[in-house]
């Protein structure tokens, strides 16, 4: 059956080129595998790409088509971004989002980024119990402190305003120093002690070597932060929902449904509008992103 | 230089989690005082409370389902995309976008999708000859809904899962092979041992998530109910339909933030915390896992 001479076997490695005859048994039932791994790659992505595809056809829709069960639009009705623009104010509500997202983000910089240092570079007795601290804090559920906190803000008459959802970022975030910790550990200490040598502080050594090494960790920490600001609901919905000038695009889209209860079309254009920004900062920050992701996969 | 964060840890944890264990024992509605009252939030919780075994239960569903069924696609989707040489930077991206989109978003696309008259997924079902089901407004398949949409967002895991695997080092797998591993055995014997403080990461992670589990649960619950906010009504409207979305978070916060029975909600926190704190003891004990070379 084969009609090339045999050779000594090799061991394989990696996935076989299929343009190849098969020419062993083993070959046919890899080239077999590698098309169904194709095929069944194929068929997840598109079922994943689904629900994206017909939410923004669905955009595009008219009210009454909606209702029809249609999947493709017919015609192609692009009147619903205008619509979802005069009927809700969407202007505000990003301009709230990004400023609630932004400013956290910044705030959350200078007060972990050197907390990361210090619990990645800094030898002192107690690191490890707060280092146990933080990883504490990351992990309980918010839901397990929001009473006192929630009165703590309420005697401030601050509850209906921005400052219980970005204040606290002021004094740091868990997330972000557990993850900002790893990237400063996977700096050499050779780096830092040159720079101690040369008469830096502990400061100089954050701002002048620290920080412009962990660049892309710093990066990946911000994103991290914004999105998840962004696509915070819980926050405004407990601090701000009684005061529709400060809704963000995530409460506010949660909320236009029940307004416009009928016009999908409307309301998809809205969901596909929400979603615009995180794509397109994703496109833009990717493999930032990716390696943010990575590293908080922690190894053993 | 670890003042400010340092000041956060005390001021919005340590104090918030002391101060909330005196709640619980208090009735409270913000407007008076805290007025002590023993363990009776406790004993209303445990004993009398109607809807709050319910909710605990809808939690439980969703730690013992959606977490490990998340986990398992996230892997295999995972082993499928280590296999890729070429263009792996494009299917990782392609799975991992939806765990992007806002949930908000991505829940009140889904409810759309999933609306039992005319949403384009009982449409296709249609054109198949297939009846659709009611999907988000059958107290039945509310959950597996959800469950759904959890799939669709697993992308955060599935990266980290892909790191774990492409760091299994190779010349442990060219050994099994020498010495007649299958693909089934390389995997148990191989990649499982390699990966798992990365698996017991995220089932941890993904049980404390499950455990706080109240956005898409609340907003797929007032879309599918065609309702405005959850501000108005919040305890008519949370766990549509029929109590079957209603998790242990959402009765908390319709207990403490719109009825403002803040000293029950603690009670609440109290339980919720002894849960999430027994789930972490089974991840300090691997500390190991967060210790770094060189740390």
């Amino acid at each position: 059956m084969t009609t090339q001479p045999l050779t000594t076997t090799r061991p394989t490695t990696g996935a076989p080129a299929p343009a190849r005859p098969p020419a062993r048994p083993g070959g046919t039932k890899r080239a077999l595998g590698w098309i169904a791994e194709h095929a069944l790659l194929v068929a997840l992505a598109a079922v994943f790409l689904v629900p994206v595809v017909f939410v923004v056809l669905t955009s595009f829709m008219g009210g009454h088509q909606t209702l029809t069960g249609a999947l493709w639009p017919h015609p192609f009705q692009w009147s619903n971004y205008l619509t979802a623009f005069r009927t809700a104010p969407l202007g505000r509500w990003f301009a709230n989002s990004l400023l609630y997202a932004g400013v956290s983000t910044i705030l959350m910089l200078v007060s972990s980024v050197p907390m990361a240092y210090v619990l990645a570079k800094v030898r002192f007795k107690g690191a490890s119990i707060l280092f146990f601290a933080v990883i504490i804090a990351m992990l309980l559920p918010p839901q397990v402190t929001q009473v006192p906190v929630y009165v703590m803000w309420a005697q401030l008459r601050v509850v209906g305003t921005f400052w219980p959802l970005i204040l606290p970022h002021l004094f740091g975030n868990a997330f972000s120093i557990f993850l900002l910790r790893q990237f400063f550990l996977s700096i050499p200490n050779e780096y830092l002690d040159a720079a101690r040598m040369d008469g830096n502080g502990e400061w100089g050594v954050l701002t002048r070597v620290m920080v412009p090494m962990a660049k892309p960790g710093i990066a990946a920490a911000s994103i991290f932060m914004f999105f998840q600001c962004w696509n915070d609901y819980y926050g405004p919905l407990l601090y701000t929902s009684e005061n529709p000038d400060h809704w963000t695009i995530a409460y506010g889209l949660a909320s236009f449904h029940g307004a416009h209860s009928t016009d999908w079309g409307v309301i998809m254009a809205v969901t596909t509008l929400a979603t615009l920004p995180v794509v397109l900062v994703f496109f833009f920050a990717q493999r930032t992103f990716v390696e943010g992701i990575t590293l908080t996969g922690v190894k053993g | 230089m670890t003042g400010p964060a340092l000041i956060g840890l005390v001021v919005f944890f340590l104090y918030p989690l002391c101060a909330n264990v005196f709640y619980s024992f208090t009735n409270y509605d913000l407007a008076s005082p805290p007025k002590w009252i023993g363990l009776r939030n406790y004993e209303y919780l445990f004993t009398q409370d109607p809807r709050v075994g319910k909710a605990a239960l809808n939690t439980l569903w969703f730690v013992v389902i959606l977490v490990p069924v998340r986990m398992a696609c996230s892997l295999g989707i995972a082993l499928l995309l280590t296999r890729r040489k070429r263009a792996s930077g494009f299917w990782r991206t392609l799975f991992y976008i939806p765990a992007l989109v806002p949930p908000v978003a991505s829940v009140v696309g889904f409810v759309f999708l999933f609306n039992p008259g005319a949403g384009p997924v009982n449409a296709l079902l249609r054109t198949f000859g297939v009846k659709g089901p009611l999907w988000f407004n059958d107290p039945a398949l509310s959950k597996p809904s959800l469950l759904l949409l959890g799939v669709w967002m697993m992308g955060d895991i599935m990266v980290i899962f892909l790191a774990a695997l492409l760091d299994v080092p190779k010349d442990q797998y060219e050994a099994a092979e020498l010495d007649g591993a299958g693909p089934g055995n390389k995997f148990r014997y191989v990649t499982l041992p390699n990966i798992s403080p990365v698996v017991l990461f995220s089932a941890v992670t993904g049980v404390i998530a499950a455990l706080q589990y109240f956005t898409e649960a609340a907003v797929a619950s007032s879309v599918a109910n065609g309702k405005t906010g959850i501000d108005a009504g919040a305890d008519q409207l949370l766990g549509y339909p029929n109590d079957s979305l209603l998790t242990f978070t959402q009765w908390m916060y319709v207990q403490g933030f719109s009825s403002f029975q803040l000293g029950y909600a603690a009670a609440m926190a109290v339980v919720l915390f002894v849960v999430a704190a027994a789930v972490m003891a089974v991840l300090l004990r691997r500390a190991g896992l967060f210790r770094q070379k060189g740390a």
